[in-house]
């Protein structure tokens, strides 16, 4: 019979944790969402001998304090999972400063083994330990490690299994907590002796966070606890005591005491150098936080990160997109065949899906190098440089400094994406700054918000494109930030923060299969979490754009048009001895072959690729492949032409239809609800379609006016844009204007909304991020519209104007002084 | 004084935290507790935070949580 044994992994940030875990479990790895938070849950397993072990790596702590949802996990997990095993992996060069979280660990009373990981770093440092004096002290089984090197596994193994077997702690060392200790074991009697339920908890543990303060433990005493408010009055008199009688806070005094045992244990067994040297990363930070050369360093990564995911990343869609096509095929193979212009539901419906999904996976190329890239600054320590650095510019406006790599990812110039940059937020500490940064990353310019400026501003400002494009790029950043500040202090402002105190870690080289292990791993998290939302929602809106559809009269004109048209077809082709091979249904099937034809040369290049097409295409039908490719033969020839001509019309025919379905759809009758309110801003009602179609994606922006605007014997060049200045004579640039600024703060579509949801773990926020820019949006838009024609201004000049606004207004807010945090938890000084 | 005065380059022994709750709680966390020593490294490019070196340790906090710290100026 196998068994089974439950391991945490615990330790500080930095201290190798995560190459332990990697070394443990290899590719047997799983990540889930704490209950209730938004700290990622890391699991995997192993097999030792006939026993399963599953591994589950807390996150990197320097405490487990109640303040931080990383800490509350760990220790919740610690004290509800009972794990068989905690290893606490401690850095072996900094054992002094690991032993603070391993006290604390230990006081929780759960069998343990210390992991001193990084021995080889702290041999190079020349620093000394003896593991048996330290496995005397502590109590603890120790095993030295160098995981990175895979040394040391096998021991660490086979001392997490025997303390496995052993079920139980051993006596372990205990803190001295000096001038506390005498309260310290009187809560404890009075918590051994309740008759509730604190049976279950370690008592020292709970008398010890009491002592600190500790708000979630005073809950469970309060939940658990039979006389819960005799112990807890009892440990507000013994703190308020300790405060007079030491002039310090308590849990200060907690922490310092843990400090001196780690002296008095580090003292006994381990030999530091005598002299230490000035550490390589002070050198490295030296010209990466430099005055001058610290925002140049921080400009030429994020231009990298910009060149190498968005620009690169976006030319290698060009060799991932046609699997995507061969998809789509393979999709439109198995549904029905369309009719001569009748479209069955259901082939319309798998198609409509399969393109929401392609749309989103086009993507992957883009996401897998920038997470790739993200992992690199993660793991070199580049990260915490860049919050250095940019952290007084976005605290003003109550960002924080690491709210600078989701801004950067979101498109703090133009062409990011929201979904990385929502999703990136994780790493921000300060939960009101975090909230912040998630909710105003949609208004920076993704990459799909760009087709519709570029067609605007070819309209409406071709004579003066540059500025335009200038302008778009950084109005939408001096948006945000006023944005940001505004909810900071009214929405969010009764949210938590937090210090901003935060570890430079030394400089690391990162390893190839760390970073791409966590690209592909967080890809395939995008791909899980995100597709099976945009099907739903894709659902939704195919019903919105279908239903209910062209009437029945206007069906029966549809397909007197398309009886009208074969009837001519057939009456020119009559005299060839090509009428028998298109004679009845064959003409649908010449529809369709020339249709897959015309798809397949598409995706086909070079001279021979087009060889082999033609004689795939000779096999399947060699009739129909002379009229498709007639040559020179005269009388397939004219047959051809006329063909193209009813293919022509077919075309012609399904996009009026698709017109009208859209006018006719619900959706359509939303945006001619909508046009009294948004008549304002200038947008008509095929304008509020085009924009409810955008929430999808909002590449669809574009789509939609393309099929809105389409129209049958266009002049000009037939290019959407000749076709808009055509058939809408109203529209000026000012109208393009105040669309384009809309679009600027257009919510988030509905992939964002889904990574705000993840991110933010409430819906509520998801609401509030889709809402508020609507709101927005449609004020500034109004603004504009109303205001700009108020004032006769063209658009280039209200362009201007807003601009002015705009950078006053963010420069004015800058300088708001907002009141200084922590000021209540000041301690008087006696 | 307190650590937001000390200027880059200089250090001083940290007397006391006059801070309580979550940003006491967080520089003990992080190793800055009275009896040693730091050193201040350098200020942020636009002034704040700044950069201490603490017993080996590199920590960037911002100005406005270093005035809770009194130190000695050494």
């Amino acid at each position: 019979m196998s068994n089974r044994l439950l391991i945490a992994l615990a330790g500080q940030p930095n201290c190798g944790k995560s190459t332990v875990f990697n070394a443990l479990t290899g590719a047997r790895q799983h990540v889930a969402n704490y209950p209730g938070v938004t700290v990622d849950k890391m699991s995997g397993y192993y097999k030792h001998g006939d026993t399963r072990v599953d591994v589950v790596d807390l996150p990197g702590t320097y405490s487990l304090t109640f303040y931080s949802p990383e800490e509350r996990v760990s220790r919740d997990f610690i004290l509800n999972d009972r794990p068989d095993v905690v290893v606490n992996v401690m850095d072996a060069s900094n054992i002094k400063r690991c032993l603070y979280l391993t006290f604390q660990v230990m006081e929780m009373e759960n069998p343990m083994v210390l992991d001193l990981n990084m021995m080889d770093v702290a041999n190079n440092r020349g620093v000394t330990i003896n593991i048996e004096a330290l496995t005397q002290i502590l109590g603890v089984p120790v095993v030295a490690t160098s995981m990175k090197q895979g040394r040391g596994k096998q021991a660490l193994l086979d001392a997490i299994a025997e303390t496995g077997r052993k079920k139980s702690a051993e006596a372990l060392f205990n803190v001295d907590y000096g001038p506390m200790e005498a309260g310290i074991s009187n809560i404890c009697e009075m918590i051994r002796q309740d008759p509730g339920d604190l049976g279950a908890y370690p008592a020292r543990w709970l008398a010890i966070k009491l002592m600190e303060g500790d708000e979630e433990i005073r809950k469970l005493i309060r939940e658990k606890g039979a006389r819960s408010r005799r112990i807890l009055n009892h440990v507000q008199d013994l703190r308020n005591q300790f405060e007079v009688d030491h002039d310090q806070d308590t849990a200060l005094a907690v922490a310092q005491a843990r400090y001196s045992a780690a002296d008095k244990v580090t003292a006994g067994c381990v030999t530091l150098p005598a002299e230490r040297k000035k550490p390589m990363s002070d050198r490295i930070d030296a010209v990466v936080c430099h005055k001058y050369m610290g925002p140049m360093v921080l400009l030429a990564v994020i231009w990298l990160l910009y060149y190498l995911s968005i620009v690169q990343g976006y030319n290698l869609t060009n060799y991932t997109w046609p699997l995507l096509a061969k998809l789509r095929g393979s999709v439109a193979a198995i549904v029905p065949d369309p009719g001569f212009i009748d479209v069955p539901l259901i082939s319309a419906f798998a198609l409509w899906l399969i393109d929401s999904v392609n749309a989103l996976l086009n993507y992957i190329p883009i996401f897998f190098i920038l997470f790739g890239l993200i992992a690199i600054m993660e793991d070199s320590g580049y990260m915490p440089r860049m919050a250095f650095i940019m952290d007084r510019l976005f605290s003003r406006y109550g960002l924080h400094g690491q709210s600078t790599l989701p801004m950067v990812l979101g498109g703090i110039y133009v062409g990011g994406c929201a979904v990385p940059g929502v999703m990136s937020c994780k790493g921000i500490p300060d939960e009101r700054s975090r909230l912040t940064t998630i909710l105003i990353i949609p208004m920076l310019n993704c990459l799909a918000k760009v087709p519709l400026y570029v067609l605007l501003i070819n309209i409406y400002f071709a004579a003066h494109k540059g500025l335009a494009m200038f302008f778009i790029s950084t109005i939408s950043f001096l948006m945000v930030l006023p944005v940001s500040k505004f909810l900071t202090t009214t929405v969010l402002k009764d949210k938590p923060t937090s210090p901003f105190v935060m570890e430079m870690p030394p400089y690391h080289l990162p390893t190839i299969r760390g970073v791409v292990g966590r690209a592909i791993e967080r890809v395939w998290m995008f791909i899980k979490k995100i597709t099976s939302i945009v099907v739903a929602l894709a659902v939704v809106i195919f019903i919105l754009l279908q239903f209910p559809g062209i009437s029945p009269q206007r069906k029966t004109d549809f397909q007197a048009q398309r009886d009208q048209a074969i009837t001519k077809f057939r009456s020119s082709i009559a005299q060839t001895p090509y009428a028998e091979t298109l004679a009845g249904d064959k003409l649908m099937e010449m529809v369709l072959y020339w249709k897959s034809y015309k798809d397949k040369k598409m995706l086909t290049r070079g001279a021979e690729a087009n060889a082999a097409l033609n004689d795939e295409l000779k096999k399947i039908n060699p009739q129909f492949f002379v009229i498709a490719r007639p040559g020179k033969d005269k009388v397939a020839r004219k047959v051809n032409r006329s063909f193209k001509k009813l293919f022509k019309t077919r075309k012609g025919l399904l996009r009026e239809m698709r017109k009208e379905r859209i006018n006719e759809s619900f959706l359509g009758k939303m945006g001619r609800a909508l046009e009294p309110a948004t008549q304002f801003a200038g947008f008509n009602w095929r304008v509020n379609v085009a924009l409810l179609s955008a929430f999808a994606a909002k590449e669809s922006a574009v789509a939609t006016l393309g099929a809105l605007y389409e129209q049958d014997d266009a002049g000009g060049d037939g290019s959407l844009e000749s076709r808009m200045a055509k058939s809408e004579d109203g529209f000026t640039p000012l109208h393009a204007l105040a669309l384009m600024m809309f679009m600027v703060l257009y919510p988030p579509c509905l992939a964002t909304s889904i990574a705000v949801k993840l991110q933010s773990g409430s819906v509520k926020w998801m609401l509030f991020g889709m809402f508020y820019p609507m709101v927005l949006g449609i004020s500034v838009a109004t603004f504009i519209f109303t205001g700009g024609t108020l004032l006769g201004l063209s658009g280039l000049q209200a362009m201007g104007v807003f601009y002015a606004i705009a950078l006053c207004t963010t420069i004015a807010t800058g300088f708001i002084k907002t009141k200084p945090e922590f000021e209540d938890a000041r301690q008087a000084i006696a | 004084m307190t650590l937001d005065e000390l200027k880059p380059g200089n250090s001083g022994i940290i007397k006391k935290l006059s801070i309580r709750d979550k940003l006491g709680q967080r520089l003990m966390d992080m190793g800055i507790y009275p009896g040693l020593t730091l050193n201040v490294v350098r200020n942020a490019p636009l002034e704040d935070p700044m950069e201490v070196e603490i017993d080996g340790y590199l920590i960037s906090l911002r100005h406005d949580e270093a005035r809770f710290i009194e130190v000695e100026s050494r």
